[in-house]
Formats: C-alpha cells, structure tokens, sequence
C-alpha cells in the first residue's frame, strides 16, 4: 500500500495508568483465557517433532525478507533517481518497470521467473556446465529475486517522491560550497530522502513480509510452509495457522519496533 | 497485413497458444480474468461496507467498539493474506457447517467465489476501515456541526454532507485498495481457485510455455490496473467539481 509518510513524529508509549482503563483489563483478561483455553484444549502435541523444522523455516523467512529488502532497496535507489531526476532516457524505462512491478500480483511475478526461468535455463550447456549450476537448480535464488524485484518496484516509487521532497535549498548550498556530485549525493541528498522516506518504508517492509509465505508455492521451505506440511501429515487444520498468525504478528511487531528505533535515532527539526 | 507483422516477428506460435477457441488457451484465460474481476468487485464492495461501519465505529464508538476494531485492523494488516484465507477458508466452512447441522440441515461445501469475496472482503475492510477513518476525519468539523444544527438524523448526514464531503479525501486510498484486491485475487489459486493466475499456470504447465503465457496474463493484470487508474482519476476529477482550483498545489 502507498501512503503518503505520516509526519514525523517520536513515538512515546503512553503511561501505563492511561493504558489500564477498566476495559481494557477485562479484555486482556479475556484474552489470557483465550490463551488459556487454547493451550490446553487445542492440539499440540506435533509441536516437539516440528520444532527443529520451524526453526529453519523461521530462519529462512527471515532472511529472505531481510536480504530482499535489502537489496531491493539498493536498486530502488537509482530507480527512484531516474525517475525523479534523471533524463527521459532513464525516467521512461524507470517508470515502466514501476508500474508493471506494481500492477500485476506478487505470485504471477513469482512464477513466471521460477517456472520460466527454471525451464529456460537448462536448454543452455553453458549454463549447466557454469559454477552457480547448482544453485540455479534450487529453489531460493528464484524466490530471492521475485522478491527483490517486487520491493525495488515498490520502493523506486516512494524513493521518487522522497528525492523530490528534498528542499531544493539544500542541495544548492552544497552545491554553492563545492561539493562534488557525488559527495552530495552521499553526504545530503540520500540521507535526506531516506529520513523522509523511512515511515512509509516500514510499512512497505511489513507488507514485504505478507508476501513472503507465497515462495512456499515454489517449494521453498519457508515458516508458512512448515505449517502446511504439519497440516498435510497430521490433518491438523486450526492449531499450526494459529501458531503461523502469531509468528507473523510477532515479526510485524519487531519490524515496527525497529523502524520506529531507526526514526527515532535520526536527529530531526523538519519545518 | 498483420498476419505478416506477425509471421515476421515470429509469433506464429503465440498467436496459435492464445486463441480463444479450444485449441489455444486463450479464452480459458479469459474466463479466469472475468472470475478475477468478479472476485475483485465483491470484495471490494465487502470491504467498502465492514470499512463505512469500521471507520464509524473508530471515530464515534465507544471505547471497547474502539479497542475491537483496533485489534482487527491491526491483526489482518499485520499477517499474511494467504494465512488469513486459509484460516477464514477452513473455519469459515467448518462453523457455516456447524451452524447448519445444529439447524438440522445437511453439509455444504463454500463455493470458490463465495469464499473467495467472504475472505479477500474481510482482509479489504481493514484497510479501507484505515482509509476511509482518515477521510471522515479530514471532513471540516463546522460542516458536520452545521448538519447537526439543522437537526438532521444520523443517517441523512451521513449520506447528505460526511460521505460527499469525504469522497474526494478517501478516492486515491480507495483505488489503491482496489488494486490491491484484484492483485489479491490471484492468492486464491493456492487454495486452488481457478482465477486467471490458476488457469496461467495451468495452461503453462500443458502446453510447457511459460513465458508466453504468464506475460500475457501479466498483460491483462497490467490493462486491468491502467484502465481502472484512469478510471479512478476521472471519478476524483468528478469529486473535486466545484472545488477551487488550487494552482502550484500537488
């Protein structure tokens, strides 16, 4: 989703007295019970002979979110500067691949590039005979790029509107000081246009995370998938769903927590 | 003409795979696009519905009202939509069937559009609850104070001076949401729908072309998304009539 970034405000947890009015004690009492009743009437006993499983599922959502964010953000960055500024050259292509990015969904993305890709690649000896040969064979690298491609199509967009935002004032007095282009890219422009572009970031990467589970459908053995195979071999529905939900909300906490950390370290005075 | 525009670019074939009669797969392609699309619509109407109550209950509901709808908001925003279907997809049959044998009647299976439009409308409510809050918000107070002066039932100042007065506010948010519902549409093929993603991979998978196939189904996505942006624009256009032209404002 596309938001416009909210204004930059420090977070500040609100005093417990003022979070504990009388309701909200009976709903958090509720909820206990909830927990409650769950843990000991629900199913569990698969957990024990899955957990090592989850673990690894859990690791590799990880860092696959964490790897595609990362490098889909790098070629954001460029995206996002063609756009803005760059000649029509760069800008119409830059463009394009925005909005193609954006406007078809993240599975059909996922398997044109693992099922086409997949079935291209092995026509070609040299390609077979190469040394990443074996890693074109598995699944992750496919997943890995679908997903990196998907957030540098998102984030070349809101990174165009952030290189815009840029007060125009301040990349002239650097200017007017000497500074060579690219020490002002580095030292004014792009901390600038990050510090704008950070709340919407967040809540692209959360989203990033919502479309994670889809590389189960390329067999990459992800949390999501875990809790499908627990469900294939126990026929048990509700219990690893409700295990996945919380895994999930739990890692959209942390990515809010940390972004909101990486907002508050940065030292602002926006007029 | 355009046969040899064609035969010179070589694509005989693809012509050939996506006819719309039985031996190409193009009109099987068609028919996922027209289940997309329906699925789209009502769960997009859906999420309009449970989002005008949601929004209304956030703004003037009372504190437990407030909290719930938080809880909900928060919840779906937060976990993946293809864990949510599941969950919805399965509990959804199993209490409907519940409900329906304590009744005494028999068991039914959902169908893939019912489920489809029940599940991808609960997911859209919480994001146009978000969406259309911010809008009602953005309504100048003294105009809904105004309403009340004049001693106008709840309702009618709903539908005479809130809901037009957010229109324009609400629009942009609202075609992002319905894009993103025609995009969510193709979560339903993991639960085995046949929408237009399924039916690509099926015709993919027989006929061992990956390529032409999934990029002319990114094609139809991609005209479903451009038209429904110039749609989308012309209604904001229509929204904003009578406003003061603002110039030099983005």
């Amino acid at each position: 989703m596309m938001r416009a970034g909210r204004p930059a405000m420090r977070f500040r947890p609100p005093p417990l007295g003022e979070f504990l009015r009388p309701h909200r004690v009976v709903m958090l009492l509720i909820l206990l019970g909830i927990v409650a009743w769950c843990a000991l009437n629900l199913r569990w006993h698969w957990l024990p002979r899955y957990s090592d499983l989850a673990l690894q599922g859990l690791w590799r959502t990880i860092w696959l979110l964490a790897l595609s964010c990362f490098l889909g953000f790098l070629l954001a960055v460029p995206l996002g500067l063609a756009q803005a500024v760059g000649p029509r050259v760069l800008a119409v292509p830059a463009r394009a691949f925005c909005t193609v990015i954006r406007g078809t969904p993240l599975l059909l993305q996922l398997w044109l590039i693992y099922f086409g890709l997949g079935s291209l690649f092995p026509q070609y000896p040299w390609i077979r005979e190469s040394e990443l040969w074996p890693y074109l064979r598995e699944a992750w690298p496919y997943a890995l790029l679908a997903l990196t491609i998907s957030f540098a199509g998102y984030e070349g967009e809101v990174m165009r509107g952030a290189f815009k935002s840029v007060p125009r004032g301040q990349l002239e007095a650097a200017r007017a000081m000497g500074m060579p282009r690219l020490t002002l890219f580095r030292r004014v422009w792009l901390p600038q246009a990050v510090q704008r572009a950070l709340p919407t970031l967040g809540g692209e990467t959360v989203l990033q995370l919502k479309g994670t589970p889809l590389v189960a459908t390329i067999t990459v053995v992800d949390i999501y998938a875990v809790t499908a195979r627990v469900r294939q071999d126990t026929f048990i529905i509700y219990e690893p769903l409700l295990l996945l939900t919380v895994v999930y909300l739990m890692i959209a906490g942390l990515i809010v927590l940390f972004f909101r950390w990486l907002e508050g370290r940065i030292p602002q005075r926006l007029g | 003409m355009i046969d040899a525009l064609i035969e010179a670019l070589g694509l005989g074939r693809t012509v050939e795979l996506l006819a719309l009669s039985p031996p190409g797969w193009g009109g099987n392609l068609l028919r996922g696009l027209v289940a997309s699309i329906q699925i789209a619509l009502g769960a997009f109407a859906m999420g309009l519905v449970i989002g005008l109550f949601g929004a209304w209950g956030k703004l003037y509901g009372g504190p437990v009202t407030r909290d719930l709808l938080a809880v909900y908001t928060t919840v779906v925003r937060a976990v993946p939509e293809l864990v949510l279907i599941l969950i919805l997809y399965y509990a959804g049959t199993d209490l409907l069937n519940r409900a329906l044998m304590a009744v005494g009647y028999g068991r039914v299976e959902l169908s893939g559009v019912v489920a489809g439009i029940g599940v991808l409308g609960i997911v859209q409510g919480a994001y146009a609850t978000e969406v259309l809050r911010g809008a009602i918000q953005a309504v100048p107070a003294g105009q809904v104070e105004a309403g009340r002066a004049f001693g106008m039932p709840a309702l009618m100042l709903m539908r005479r001076i809130v809901l037009p007065a957010m229109l324009p506010f609400a629009i942009p948010g609202l075609a992002n949401l319905w894009l993103i519902a025609t995009k969510d549409t193709a979560l339903l093929a993991v639960v085995g729908f046949a929408e237009l993603t399924l039916e690509t991979r099926q015709a993919a998978a027989a006929t061992r072309h990956y390529f032409t196939f999934f990029l002319a189904a990114g094609a139809l996505y991609l005209t479903v998304t451009l038209i429904s942006a110039r749609l989308f624009g012309r209604l904001e256009r229509w929204a904003r009539r009578g406003e003061p032209d603002v110039a030099g404002a983005r």
